[in-house]
Parts: C-alpha cells; structure tokens; sequence
C-alpha cells in the first residue's frame, strides 16, 4: 500500500494539441483521480494516445494546462508509461530492469531484490538473463510493464497494452495489470478493445475525433450509454 | 629481377626486419583508431541528440570529411609539426607520434559521421522510452553508445582499414625512416619503386592478412554480442 501520491488528481483544464494544422485534441477536461483504472475508448485516431503522452508529462498542450497535484510542470519521477510499441534496450530483460531502476535513482544496493520481484511479478524469472528484443510479443509486454513499474509510479500509464497479443498473452497482461491496481497504482488505459474495457475499467473516457464524448462510471456506462456516438460504438459500429 | 629470398619465404622466416615494420604499422594505425574513437563517439553521439544552427553543414561537413585525401591530411599535419609550425616546439615531425597524428585527423571523421548515423537511428526508437524515464542528456548519450556498441564496431573497423591502407599521410609526415617510421605501407611504396618485389609483395601479403583477421574478429565480436543482447 502506498502513501497518497501528489501526483494525482491529475487534471486537465481547456486542453487542445493542434499540430500542422490538424487539431488532435480540442478543449478536453478532465480529472484522472485514484480509484479503480480509467479507460479510454474510442476509435483509432480519437486522441488516446496523444491524451495519455499529455498526463504523462512527454508532450505539451497547445492550449490549455495541466496539473499534477494542483501543480504544473511535475516531472515524470512518479509516473510511468508503457507505449503501445515498448522500445527494448539491447540488453537482458534483467538488465532492462535494472537500467529503469538506476534511472529512478533506485539504491543500487535493492536493485538485485527489485529485479526478482518485478521479474515474479510478470512471470518471467526464467527468462531474466534473455535478450530483451529476442522475447515474443507478450514477454516484451510484460517486460515493458515490469520495466515501467521498476520506476515505482503512483500513475501508470498503458496505451494499447494488449494489441497484437494472441488470448494468452493478452490476459497474463490483464493480470499484471488488475495486481497493479490493487497495489494502488492509478492504472489510465488506452484500448480499442470493448471486451478488455469492460474487464478492467472502473471508470470510462470514451474520445471520438478529438473531444471526450462521455465519462462515467464502467458499468453505467456499458448498460445505459448517455450519448449517441457511445450507443453507436457499443453497438459495435463503426464511428467514423 | 634481384636476387633474395621470395616473398613467401621472407614472411614465413619470421625476418626481424619485416616483424619490426609489422608492428610499428599496427602500433601506429591502432593508437590512431583509438584516439580518433574517444574522439569521433562522444562527437558523433553529441551531433546525434543535439539541435543547433548550423547542424545540418557539420553533418554535410563530417560526411565530406570522411573521404579526406591522405596527402592533403599529411600535408596540413606537417605544416603544423614543422620546427615554424603552431605545434612545432613538440618536435614530433618524422616521428610515429605524427604518424599517429595525422591517421588520427583522417580517421576521426569516418568514426564520427557513422557514430552520428548510428545514435541517431538508435534514439529515435528509445526516445520516448528514455524520455518517460526522465533520463538527463549525459545519461541518454551513455545509453545510447552502450547499446549502440556493436555497431559502432563497425565504425570503428572502417576507421582501422582507412588508417592501416593509407601510405600518403605517413610517408609525408614519419618519412619512411627505416626501423623508425617505416611502415607496411611506406615500405611497400619504397621497395616496389626500388624493384625489391619480394618484400614489398611479402609486406602486401601480411597487410592484407591483419585487415581480414581484425574484420574477422570485430565480426565474431559483434555476431556474439547481438546474440546476448539482442
């Protein structure tokens, strides 16, 4: 269990990213609070991705700002990330760890003792002298989530954390990602995949073209949809 | 044709003479590869990550300096060693302290444009991963190199075969003084212009046998080390 973070609420206030003419996000408000995980939905293309790299401090409003714990400008040193494509570092998934550890200032005399655990923690102990880049898809995934936790974040950020991931491997990752959250670790995710929203979220951002088309609570949301674009995308049609 | 041993013979008996020039001519190109890498990596990777005016001409600049003419890189490096020269109170001319010199200012370029190249590739697949760990410039140039360091085996191999080939730089600045600046090369100049063919072929043999036993090596080198890191 972890002391209250002041990371969060992480809040967005009349946030647009406009970029080469083209608006990505356009005057987004919202709170990202503890609890259970917030998911964002939407088609390809809504902002999701763009939306999680501004909480996670990588990219800057064009208009608009942000605050961490009532503050701007908080630097990333309790949040973590895993990109929908993890870049791994030419190293052992061991060694992968340990580079995340001693970026966080990590002592180093824990770092041994965090690496088992996180390796544990995703089940790949075994494979912790591995090559990073020779894992298949979903140890990369689960390495990128160990990698991330390493950090030791009150937010963790996961964009798109299970695409291209056969049944498995999606849910040794959805696993991982519900023992995150009990830890209270404020899960934010980004899925076009309905079924895992409706396994992980406690809370739904739902996105279309840029502009949040409706929040609300997980099951609320899925059993009565308040907006015609969330109806439509339930439903299962393609909202272009 | 004189008389004498055959080239085959005089490498395979060991001769002292030829082993001593052997070993100046590695002794020379190596500390040169050296000295240009300290140089050439922490250059190439600081283009690579950093912005400002001007930083496409270095980039156009270094590329164009990897094709340097020995001769002019021997020339411009004997002005400066020259008793007039800015650096002549060192007295190092027709020493193989300026043969190193001078296969440094040619080799540094080739090491740092293809360091360049490689960061660059490279941190545009880890920039936002090294960015979301909040890592400093000097902690991303580190990681960078250190991931990057099989690669940049290659650079480093096509700095040694352009110092171990060249004769134009070396013959103007050591002076081909035997058994104090003559080299592989400068010797193989000299003795073919001389008619001794047998030495200058023998000399030709053991050159081109170094060249492939280092690329064979950084090869094996560089084969082992992507299968343990990836």
């Amino acid at each position: 269990m972890r002391a209250p973070s002041s990371e969060l609420p992480i809040k967005f206030d009349g946030v647009t990213v406009a970029a080469g003419g083209v608006t990505i996000l356009d005057d987004i408000a919202l709170t990202l609070a503890p609890g259970l995980p917030t998911v964002l939905i939407g088609p390809n293309g809504s902002g999701k991705s763009t939306l999680l790299r501004l909480a996670m401090g990588l990219l800057a409003p064009s208009r608009g700002r942000i605050t961490w714990g009532g503050l701007e400008h908080v630097p990333p040193l309790k949040r973590a990330i895993v990109f929908q494509r993890p870049a791994m570092l030419r190293r052992s998934a061991a060694a992968n760890l340990r580079f995340a550890l001693r970026a966080a200032g990590i002592p180093h005399a824990e770092h041994a003792r965090r690496i088992a655990e996180l390796l544990e923690l995703v089940g790949l102990h075994a494979l912790a002298d591995r090559a990073a880049r020779r894992l298949s898809g979903g140890e990369q995934q689960r390495l990128a989530l160990a990698r991330a936790l390493a950090r030791d974040p009150a937010v963790l950020f996961l964009d798109e954390p299970t695409a291209s991931l056969d049944p498995i491997a999606t849910k040794a990752v959805e696993d991982i990602i519900r023992a995150v959250s009990e830890r209270n670790i404020k899960v934010v995710m980004a899925t076009h995949d309905l079924g895992e929203a409706r396994r992980l979220a406690g809370e739904i951002v739902m996105l279309h073209r840029g502009r949040i088309v409706e929040t609300g609570a997980a099951a609320s949301f899925f059993d009565a949809p308040q907006t015609p674009e969330a109806g439509a995308f339930l439903a299962g049609e393609l909202l272009i | 044709m004189p008389d004498g041993p055959s080239a085959l013979q005089l490498v395979l008996s060991g001769d002292p003479a030829l082993f001593a020039i052997v070993r100046l001519s590695l002794y020379v190109s190596l500390s040169a590869v050296a000295l240009a890498a300290l140089i050439g990596i922490p250059l190439g990777a600081w283009i690579a990550l950093t912005r400002f005016p001007g930083r496409q001409g270095i980039i156009v600049l270094l590329n164009a300096l990897m094709g340097l003419p020995p001769v002019v890189v021997g020339l411009a490096v004997y002005l400066a060693l020259s008793r007039s020269g800015p650096l002549g109170a060192f007295g190092l001319l027709f020493t193989a302290s300026a043969m190193i010199v001078a296969q440094t200012v040619l080799v540094t370029p080739i090491i740092a444009a293809l360091t360049r190249q490689t960061i660059e590739d490279l941190w545009l697949e880890y920039r936002d991963e090294l960015t979301a760990m909040n890592l400093g410039p000097l902690g991303r140039i580190m990681a960078l190199i250190w991931d990057a360091r099989f690669s940049l085996v290659t650079a480093l191999l096509a700095g040694f075969g352009r110092a171990a080939a060249e004769v134009g730089a070396i013959i103007i600045v050591g002076g081909n003084i035997e058994g104090f600046t003559r080299t592989m090369t400068t010797a193989i100049a000299l003795e073919t212009s001389k008619g001794d063919l047998p030495l200058a072929v023998g000399l030709g043999l053991v050159l081109i046998s170094i060249v492939i036993a280092v690329n064979a090596l950084a090869w094996s080198v560089r084969r082992a080390g992507e299968r343990l890191a990836g």
